[in-house]
């Protein structure tokens, strides 16, 4: 019934575009928006004319998330903010790990002028070196300040979305943990080894995993990412959180003694890994957990709802999960936010979006299907498995870091020239060569 | 191509001939040639021209952020590329594709065409379904190949099956033979290459083997029987009569394909991506990844001129020899 009538009124609204143009006193298309009840400002309607494609009650959505889970979340967010206000997503997620593709194509139609409603992207250096430096985002501080996001959202995560001008920039949806060292329970067992919380605990368990036949790290560096993302967790066990913090703001020195450590902890650890990682990428990899032929992987948390909404296994039974070695009470965070384009299409539905993604409600729709928890401090943890209910306990009381392979950390001039030093370090395996590598990104690239 | 500039001064002298009103005619005939192509030597010189230099002034400005900055640096990006373990990588590895994936396609195009104008039993058959690859846009071919010689996958199952134990790993291997050391690089050929190599010389072989094949039946039977009559075996008669009438041919696939194959992106970027100690990656997927991923607009374009620089390297000389055989042959 719902798809008819709204149906009904795009027609009536096209046939009241029509109209207009013999020069009628009145906006029509204001007017449309008003009857739908959805509307709170008139002169952006205007503008719905620049995107074709779209009729003026759509909200173009753009993200990377077509993977299973993610796509599942995101699907039910468009689903309830379709039953909530009279408006229409049109979902225009571009497929690709990590995003790599959708950024370039977000990148070319916002250089022609077309940009979308709303497009997805991790929080700080992603979202304010690139697109707030280009002045192409309009601050949502008054969304925020409506809806008092301020006082639920933690500080360190508020930090992440506001620009130098202290303006806000974008609602955070969800949250994942990067740190994490994911392991088949039943192999651990067999084995009689436990989870390693240090680096040393880490080579005594490899090496008994090894002499028992199993492969003890499982990696898929098809896609480079991988690589940082298993490193940036070695650095923070090496650095602390304080001195990573500091090497990313170009305040400390790359070539000290703590990275390179970071660098021959990484050497030792890929002495364990599956012969193939090349060829498989991240999934393959946890697959390789999954059937017990390895025995852990370090990967982002949205491992955990491959394991449990993919593969059906069971978190703490089938899987167990602890922090890289050495980065316990650490919480190396990847965010995925949304903002607010200057000049996109139906700026009016896009705020209602985003105060839908900004919400309790939206946030516990989206959450538990990607995997991933609430950026906010009052969700409903209830409806979580194990595995969400304690990385949002730990959300809460651990020291919130930022993700250099996921865009956040740096900026993407100097994550480019990481994921290069990491591939090379994987064929040359030379720590020195690689510090001295990040210190000239670091020159060239970080403020300080 | 070069030597059909006659009829012009003869048109002239005729046209001089007249007076009075003809010399609007006379101007109009001389301005509506130059007329007709403007548009179009303006489209070249804003599009193509206009860009390459627009490309250069990028690759020596400080436009290393997503923010615009054109002010001047120098030529940074250029010395830092020449020591820079990816570009050198990248570099190599485009080199040994272009001369191992040209090389194949000669050599297959060659045998094919000599086959199937023997004229065998459905000759247009084989012919078309030689050629029909070509038609295949790289990304299609390189997803496919990618399953095909995937190691835990596809040829790697069929090798097993009869027995061969120790499987190639294709493109995921790291391997580099005969690996000398040269600078920060390996050198000279990635075994991974060869995969590649393998995908896009079967997608391209056909097109060699038209262009042959359209040389060898351009060549008159009376030559070969000539030739026979003379005594030649039949081995002399491609060695010492067809083979030489080819050449042309042989330049034209060498400047197409070399082309191409310099400046390829979407074969590796869908098949292998840059690879593990960058074994695949090409000056292009550098580019690509530099500029839209990281930002470093100066590098991507500094990547772009030197590549547009690898390509003339190979078409200038190509073009005159081609010059210089087709006044040979008159």
């Amino acid at each position: 019934m719902r798809r008819w009538t709204r149906a009904l009124a795009v027609l009536g609204a096209g046939a009241l575009t029509l109209t207009a143009c013999g020069g009628g006193e009145e906006d029509p298309l204001g007017a449309m928006e008003e009857e739908a009840g959805g509307a709170q400002d008139e002169g952006a309607a205007a503008e719905d004319a620049e995107a074709p494609e779209l009729d003026q009650d759509d909200v173009e959505i753009f993200s990377w998330w077509t993977g299973a889970g993610e796509e599942a979340g995101l699907l039910a967010l468009i689903d309830m903010f379709e039953q909530q206000t009279d408006y229409t997503v049109v979902n225009s997620a571009v497929a690709g790990g990590a995003g790599t593709d959708a950024r370039a194509v977000l990148a070319s139609r916002m250089q022609a002028g077309d940009p979308p409603s709303s497009f997805q992207i991790h929080a700080s250096r992603a979202l304010l070196d690139t697109w707030v430096a280009a002045g192409a985002m309009e601050p949502i501080t008054f969304l925020w300040d409506e809806e008092g996001w301020r006082d639920v959202f933690p500080e360190s995560i508020v930090e992440q979305v506001t620009g130098d001008d202290g303006e806000i920039y974008s609602v955070p949806v969800n949250v994942h943990r990067s740190n994490v060292v994911f392991a088949n329970a039943a192999v651990l067992e067999e084995n009689g080894v436990e989870l390693p919380t240090t680096h040393e605990e880490f080579v005594q368990a490899a090496q008994t995993l090894q002499e028992a036949g199993v492969t003890p790290l499982a990696l898929g560096d098809n896609e480079t990412w991988t690589l940082v993302h298993t490193w940036e967790g070695v650095l923070l066990a090496s650095a602390g959180p304080e001195l990573y913090r500091d090497l990313f703001a170009g305040e400390a020195d790359w070539t000290s003694p703590e990275v390179i450590e970071s660098f021959e902890h990484l050497d030792e650890m890929f002495q364990y890994i599956n012969d193939d990682h090349a060829a498989r990428n991240w999934q393959d990899a946890s697959q390789l957990v999954a059937d017990g032929e390895a025995a852990m992987t370090i990967m982002g948390d949205w491992a955990a709802g491959y394991f449990a909404t993919d593969l059906e296994l069971q978190p703490e039974t089938d899987f167990v999960w602890a922090p890289t070695p050495g980065t316990d009470g650490m919480f190396i965070t990847v965010i995925d936010t949304f903002g607010l384009p200057e000049g996109g299409p139906n700026r009016d539905g896009t705020v209602e979006w985003l105060r839908l993604l900004g919400s309790v409600e939206g946030q516990d729709t989206f959450n538990p299907l990607k995997g991933s928890i609430p950026a906010r401090t009052d969700a409903d943890i209830s409806q979580y498995n194990e595995y969400g209910q304690q990385t949002y306990e730990e959300f809460q009381s651990d020291e919130l870091l930022p993700s250099l392979a996921h865009n956040s950390a740096a900026p993407p001039n100097f994550t480019d020239e990481a994921l290069q030093v990491l591939e090379i370090f994987m064929s040359q395996r030379d720590p020195q060569q690689a510090a001295d590598a990040l210190q000239q990104a670091a020159d060239d690239y970080l403020r300080s | 191509m070069t030597s059909t500039t006659t009829p012009a001064p003869a048109g002239a002298a005729a046209a001089a001939a007249d007076a009075g009103p003809s010399r609007r005619r006379r101007r109009l005939e001389t301005a509506t040639p130059v007329l007709m192509v403007l548009p179009s030597i303006l489209a070249i010189g804003v599009f193509v021209y206009g860009f390459i230099a627009w490309t250069g002034w990028v690759s020596v400005s400080n436009w290393t952020t997503f923010v615009r900055d054109l002010s001047f640096n120098g030529f940074g990006a250029y010395t830092r590329l020449f020591g820079d373990f990816r570009f050198l990588s990248g570099l190599r590895n485009v080199v040994v594709f272009t001369v191992l994936f040209v090389g194949v396609c000669l050599v297959v195009g060659l045998v094919l065409a000599m086959i199937i104008d023997r004229d065998p039993f459905g000759a247009p058959v084989w012919r078309n379904l030689f050629l029909f690859p070509v038609a295949l846009s790289f990304v299609v071919t390189g997803v496919v190949w990618q399953w095909l010689l995937n190691p835990r996958a596809g040829v790697n199952l069929l090798l097993n099956r009869f027995g061969w134990e120790d499987l190639p790993l294709w493109y995921v291997s790291t391997t580099i033979v005969p690996g000398w050391r040269w600078g920060q690089i390996d050198v000279v050929v990635p075994v991974a290459l060869i995969a590649v190599v393998i995908a896009a010389a079967w997608q391209m072989s056909g097109f060699a083997m038209a262009i042959y094949l359209a040389g060898l039946q351009g060549i008159p039977d009376e030559l070969r029987e000539a030739a026979r009559m003379d005594g030649a075996s039949e081995i002399a008669v491609y060695r010492r009569v067809l083979l030489p009438m080819l050449r042309p041919m042989t330049i034209t696939i060498i400047i197409v394909l070399g082309h191409i194959s310099l400046k390829t992106f979407d074969l590796i970027y869908v098949m292998t991506g840059p690879g593990t100690g960058y074994v695949t990656d090409v000056p292009a997927v550098y580019m690509y990844e530099t500029t839209f991923r990281g930002n470093q607009f100066a590098r991507g374009a500094a990547i772009s001129l030197l590549l547009l620089g690898l390509v003339a390297l190979l078409m200038v000389p190509a073009l005159w020899a081609r010059r210089r055989t087709e006044e040979a042959l008159g």
